[in-house]
């Protein structure tokens, strides 16, 4: 026989404990990040096997489609890789001699060397996370010493950045979350800004551009480096429209992110050791790096 | 009706619903996406109030916080506030018809997206409204399956006699 009255004051008093214990955890989890081992330890014993198991039948099709792909499938596209990473090559060769002349000429202005960036390839798991964010899993985790902050680039461009950790998985912001923000230079006249996500994959807004700013359709932006969280001169986005209301005081400059944000399968992890300041550039606050907008 | 009993059947429906919110789905259909873990925990507190309760609705919604990568508590507190309703008023809603149960059920899922609505408006990243309240209404449509589904699963494991 079941009580007549389950519900007597303490469950009300346990709701409202809960909802006070939810309110502070909030609060610490997305004021002060405190509670990221908690989010860690859930992510790896609890979610991580369900998300290994969703993302089982994408890996059976793709080893099936592997396996089962004939002769001269693999033949043809083994020949265009080579002939691909021969014309990469090429360009590298060139590039390694650029590098050495601006290594020289950095010495002689006896400006920081430019320092070297440690990359992993990581996946992104066929996940399905809110779908008002712009976010994904990656594969890899805490084991392979990954880190909170952490840029991620695909062939390319910038993608985001790693904001939560597991230990065998992680997840990453995307640039184009609206809660994003990312230091960018425009390569073609050196103008900084930060380029905000909208929540659209397609598109980014750049705030702050006054109106006679030296920017036009077509530029391509780069990151600045500004903020030390992403390395400098990796490829963000280009310019698709400007508009300059006679009323505000900024202008209303667009742009697309040249990285496959919405299609990439695989992305770069980087190790960007220490932020590489021009000389005489103070650091400024307002452009922080992947600072969540307040 | 020992509590080990009742959380062999809980636990794995709860596992099964997880992973339904994360399934890949296709662009057009993932706004539509049905609250799985939301409808799952409103049947289990219907269905046995005494072992489901508040707690249990928060930890599970500490778990879809970190599935769905929103901040650590706010499905949590949506959750807790809709098993807190259902556990006051249970007797009356199971004596509703489907139908009428469906929409009882729509109401509680608008409450608590309009909970993590709230949340994510504070934050500033509230999303634009659109079809943001479309779940609400799928979840209202499968309600009634979701229900006979899991009232079978539980008579067959013979969790609890009442309901």
């Amino acid at each position: 026989m079941q009580p007549l009255f389950l519900q007597g004051p303490s469950v009300t008093l346990r709701t409202i404990l809960l909802v006070i214990a939810s309110v502070v955890i909030m609060v610490a989890d997305h004021r002060w990040h405190a509670l990221e081992t908690v989010r860690g330890a859930i992510e790896s014993y609890v979610v991580y096997p369900l998300r290994y198991t969703i993302n089982l039948p994408s890996r059976l099709v793709e080893w099936g489609d592997e396996s089962l792909s004939s002769h001269e499938l693999l033949l043809s596209k083994n020949r265009k890789l080579e002939e691909q990473q021969l014309r990469a090559q090429v360009s590298l060769q060139k590039l390694s001699v650029l590098e050495k002349e601006n290594d020289r000429l950095r010495k002689m202005l006896s400006a920081q060397p430019k320092v070297g960036e440690m990359v992993l390839v990581a996946e992104i798991l066929a996940i399905d996370l809110d779908p008002y964010k712009q976010q994904v899993v990656l594969n890899k985790g805490h084991n392979k010493n990954l880190y909170i902050g952490q840029p991620i680039i695909d062939a390319w461009g910038v993608m985001g950045q790693v904001v939560h950790l597991g230990l065998f998985s992680s997840t990453a912001l995307l640039i184009s979350d609206p809660s994003h923000a990312i230091p960018v230079q425009v390569s073609r006249s050196g103008l900084r800004s930060t380029a905000f996500g909208t929540g659209s994959s397609q598109l980014m807004e750049l705030r702050y551009i006054p109106h006679n700013a030296d920017i036009e359709v077509g530029d391509v932006i780069n990151t600045s480096g500004l903020g030390g969280r992403f390395p400098p001169n990796y490829p963000v986005g280009r310019i698709i429209s400007i508009e300059r209301p006679a009323g505000e005081s900024f202008a209303t400059v667009l742009a697309e992110p040249v990285a496959h944000l919405a299609r990439s399968r695989e992305v770069l992890l980087v190790w960007h050791k220490q932020p590489v300041n021009d000389v005489g550039t103070p650091p400024t606050p307002s452009t922080k790096d992947g600072a969540k907008e307040e | 009706m020992a509590s080990q009993n009742c959380f062999r059947v809980v636990v794995p429906t709860l596992i099964v619903a997880l992973m339904l919110a994360m399934w890949p789905l296709p662009s057009w259909l993932e706004y539509a996406r049905p609250e799985w873990v939301v409808l799952v925990m409103i049947y289990w507190a219907l269905a046995m109030p005494e072992q489901i309760g508040v707690t249990v609705a928060w930890v599970v919604g500490l778990f879809l916080d970190v599935s769905q990568g929103a901040i650590l508590g706010q499905h949590a507190v949506g959750l807790v506030v809709v098993v807190f309703v259902i556990n006051s008023q249970y007797q009356r809603i199971r004596v509703f018809s489907l139908a009428q149960q469906a929409l009882v059920v729509m109401l509680l899922l608008l409450v608590k997206q309009v909970l993590v609505l709230w949340v994510s408006g504070m934050v500033g990243t509230a999303p634009h409204i659109g079809w943001y309240f479309l779940p609400a209404l799928t979840g209202a449509i499968v309600w009634p399956w979701l229900f006979i589904v899991l009232r079978d699963l539980r008579r067959r494991f013979t969790v609890s006699r009442s309901f």
